[in-house]
């Protein structure tokens, strides 16, 4: 692997360990060829700001080009990329279609959704075993999206409502939820935590799942939800945490080589550590009670909850 | 060659029939020949029912064992206690409770349940039902051909069980399975007639008002809409085909099959000895095995399975020709008796290890002569047949209308057990994480539990109904080189015994 030898590669090599760097500019090589490969394919006139952005990463990537084997995988990757992405526009991925691209968040659900019965069942002191445990609770689904969270915690017996800050969103889970008599009653609204608070809206149970990342303030965030709560209720939230085994699966595996999500649905910056959602949690006077790692075995395909929640493994 | 080697090995493993004809076929039969006097009741009922049409959770269609089995793990779990289901089935025993008199001689339909069964029966609470009724406990199994070259038998002590399997009629499985859904409180309704058709809405969802004073009906988004012959209709959100060999609903969603017909019927009846019976008997003969299962009071059942041709003959014959043709067959008829401990009394192995299997030491017994004929003879004929999947939206097949076997070694009805306590098992997990029963990836689950094991006991028994079917010298020689492994080679007879019991889910290497 070339690092190009300026004084700022040296400073920038201390500063940051080399792992990090190695991964940057894979990423950037990787984005680099995919421009130059789209570019190529469409024939497209390039902006003159592209241009000088192009030589950039031209430099980078003629210092990559030296480095054997990877540069096919590299450019295969490109290509691939490309052709695929055209195929997602083709067909409107559909979030309830449980073959289609959104199929990790499918096989992710009964996962989480047990845990969050067992854990809610334990705080309320409701039956486990009970088929609608969830009978006589309020419960809010922060970050919806198509509702497929809120569904089986609306047939579990609860009352739910489900909010999402895009409207699209918000209009496929409601067709969906009206198939079923059960899932129905689900209240569906296009808004945000902290609108809801000025609403003076409150909830036996708020669960915000893979929402915290995407926040632009992450404890302002945490503050809403704990104002959503009634006193002794309970919130539950997941986050990707900040490792190099979530950086190499989460976004290098599951956005660039498996194209499970969007390119650019997370930055590794944005992810919190265990710790620091604990403090943020705490600062918003929400008391931490359990907190469970939640890791996805390749080889059975399947989900599964661990102790696992240290930051530093990869 | 390989493959016939390694077939081989399994070779003896029950030697049991099972007759398991669920109530569906026959009932649905008679009652179609007896319906035609009433056409004029149909239009009246049919303007009856078209105002209200109810929603379940579970519609299970065919009424037989196997999906009374799973209407009774339903009821007695508690996460699945309160779904609503319909049971779709003409049988008019199902309706009403006709208690079964001691004093009756046994029925020719019977099963042999597996301790595995059994310990299903007993988590549900039905296997005291059936207790209250006439069962055999069987110990010992004696299995042999008509070369007279080798034979094997088993002994529930080899593998350190009490019993090797019992034998129950299937009118009692089946009234204990429904006597134990009376006793909770499970909220099911019979509908007494056949199923003609079934959709499945798609997702686009409909509103329609009745116009007369009815409730509105709310949208029927992804639900499945069956039609039945009486004109009913009922919606389901997952509808499981029960209904047998000839499945309507297997038909009705598509599912496609892979199978042949073995160019075999069985005859079966109820014969009666001056003796009592506790052991199994099994002797396969050219055209295929004949059984003697005990069931209790010096009754026993066979099972004869020979080519279609024969077993006319032996349907019409009279009775005193037939009990001779049995005893014959037992006894001396197409070969001479197996010579007992070829290589001296004991297990070979003996001076190399201490457990040595009881019944390694036991001589070659004659089954017990029949007397008399108790009950009329039925022929059924056989095939091999298993649906490619057993899932799909909304749809679910378990028992034979899954997967359909030989009768050689009882295993027929025990897979649709097995099946049908898996799938309450995972509809319940599913319940319990909110999912809609009728997702796929649910019963897929499902599927993927169940499917390895069907096939492979599946595979087995093909094996050993090709192996047995062929008269070939090297062929023969082969075989009673198998009935002597079992017989003296112990682990190997655990194996076979266990995997039998379906106590384990590969015959070897478990």
């Amino acid at each position: 692997m070339h690092v190009p030898n300026t004084s700022i590669g040296r400073h920038l090599s201390q500063l940051v360990p080399p792992t990090l760097v190695i991964v940057k500019i894979l990423k950037w090589t990787h984005h680099a060829l995919d421009q130059y490969a789209k570019m190529y394919l469409e024939g497209k006139q390039i902006d003159e700001a592209e241009r000088v952005r192009g030589s950039y990463k031209k430099a980078i990537l003629a210092s990559c080009i030296y480095c054997s084997l990877s540069t096919k995988i590299r450019l295969y990757i490109a290509v691939e990329n490309i052709l695929s992405s055209t195929k997602f526009k083709k067909n409107k991925c559909h979030v309830w279609d449980a073959e289609g691209p959104f199929k990790p968040l499918h096989v992710m659900n009964p996962t989480r959704l047990a845990f969050i019965r067992s854990t809610l069942c334990r705080h309320f002191r409701k039956d486990p075993h009970c088929a609608r445990p969830f009978e006589g609770l309020k419960i809010v689904d922060v970050g919806c999206g198509g509702g497929i969270l809120s569904e089986p915690l609306a047939r579990m017996g609860a009352t739910v409502t489900g909010i999402d800050a895009v409207e699209k969103n918000i209009k496929i889970a409601r067709v969906h939820a009206e198939l079923d008599p059960l899932t129905s009653t689900i209240e569906y609204c296009c808004t945000t935590a902290e609108k809801l608070v000025e609403e003076e809206r409150q909830f036996d149970a708020v669960i915000a799942l893979e929402v915290i990342e995407h926040v632009a303030d992450p404890s302002e965030f945490c503050k809403s939800l704990a104002a959503l709560t009634i006193s002794n209720g309970a919130t539950v939230i997941s986050t990707i945490n900040r490792s190099m085994r979530a950086y190499a699966t989460a976004i290098i595996a599951a956005e660039y080589l498996l194209h499970w999500l969007p390119k650019g649905t997370h930055q590794w910056s944005s992810f919190l550590t265990p710790e620091e959602l604990v403090l943020i949690l705490q600062r918003a006077s929400i008391n931490v009670q359990e907190m469970a790692g939640f890791v996805y075995n390749p080889l059975t395909g399947r989900w599964a909850l661990s102790d696992d929640i240290s930051p530093y493994d990869g | 060659m390989k493959r016939v080697i390694t077939r081989k090995l399994f070779v003896n493993v029950y030697g049991l029939r099972v007759q398991k004809k669920t109530f569906c076929n026959d009932a649905a039969a008679k009652l179609s020949s007896s319906k035609s006097g009433q056409c004029s009741k149909e239009p009246e009922e049919k303007q009856g029912s078209t105002t209200d049409v109810h929603q379940y959770d579970v519609a299970i269609v065919g009424g037989g064992m196997v999906g009374m089995a799973l209407a009774c793990s339903l009821a007695n779990s508690p996460l699945t206690k309160q779904l609503s289901v319909a049971i779709i089935d003409s049988n008019p025993a199902l309706g009403s409770r006709d208690w079964i008199k001691k004093e009756e001689p046994p029925d020719a339909r019977v099963s042999t349940v597996t301790p595995a069964t059994i310990s299903l029966f007993k988590d549900v609470g039905a296997w005291q039902y059936v207790q209250q009724h006439r069962h055999a406990y069987f110990d010992k199994m004696q299995v042999w051909d008509y070369t007279g070259l080798g034979y094997t038998r088993y002994n529930a002590r080899d593998a350190n069980k009490e019993v090797l399997g019992c034998v129950v009629e299937n009118k009692v499985l089946h009234n204990s399975l429904l006597s134990c859904m009376e006793d909770t409180d499970f909220q099911k309704t019979i509908y007494p007639s056949r199923l003609t058709s079934m959709t499945l809405h798609s997702s686009s969802s409909s509103t329609r008002v009745d116009s007369t004073s009815g409730p509105e009906f709310s949208t029927r988004g992804s639900v499945a809409k069956l039609e039945l012959s009486n004109g009913n209709s009922l919606y389901a959100k997952l509808v499981v085909g029960a209904d047998g060999a000839k499945s309507r609903v297997r038909e009705l969603a598509g599912f496609s099959t892979t199978g042949w017909s073995y160019s075999q019927n069985a005859v079966i009846c109820t014969v009666e000895h001056m003796i009592e019976n506790h052991c199994a008997w099994q002797r396969f003969l050219p055209a295929g095995p004949i059984a003697l299962l005990p069931m209790g009071d010096r009754f026993s059942n066979i099972v004869w399975t020979m080519s279609p041709k024969d077993s006319s003959d032996f349907k019409s014959m009279n009775e005193d020709d037939f009990v001779k043709a049995v005893n014959h067959a037992l006894d001396y008829g197409y070969g001479p008796h197996p010579q007992s401990s070829l290589l001296g009394t004991g297990d070979i192995f003996s001076w190399l290890r201490a457990d040595v299997t009881l019944s390694a030491n036991e001589r070659f017994e004659v089954p017990p002569k029949v007397v008399k004929l108790v009950s009329e003879r039925m022929v059924f004929p056989l095939s091999l047949r298993h649906a490619n999947d057993y899932a799909s939206k909304r749809v679910v097949l378990i028992g034979d209308a899954a997967h359909t076997v030989h009768p050689l070694a009882g295993q027929g009805v025990n897979l649709g057990f097995g099946d049908a306590y898996a799938l309450s098992r995972v509809i319940a997990e599913g319940i319990a994480v909110g999912t809609d029963i009728g997702e796929v990836s649910l019963l897929k689950k499902f599927e993927a539990e169940r499917k390895p094991a069907n096939i492979m006991m599946m595979a087995v028994l093909d094996g050993f109904q090709k192996a047995y079917s062929v008269d070939f010298g090297p062929l023969n020689i082969l075989r009673a080189a198998a009935f002597h492994g079992a017989q003296y080679f112990s682990p190997l007879k655990r194996s076979i015994i266990s995997y039998a019991s379906g106590d384990q889910r590969l015959p070897l290497f478990s």
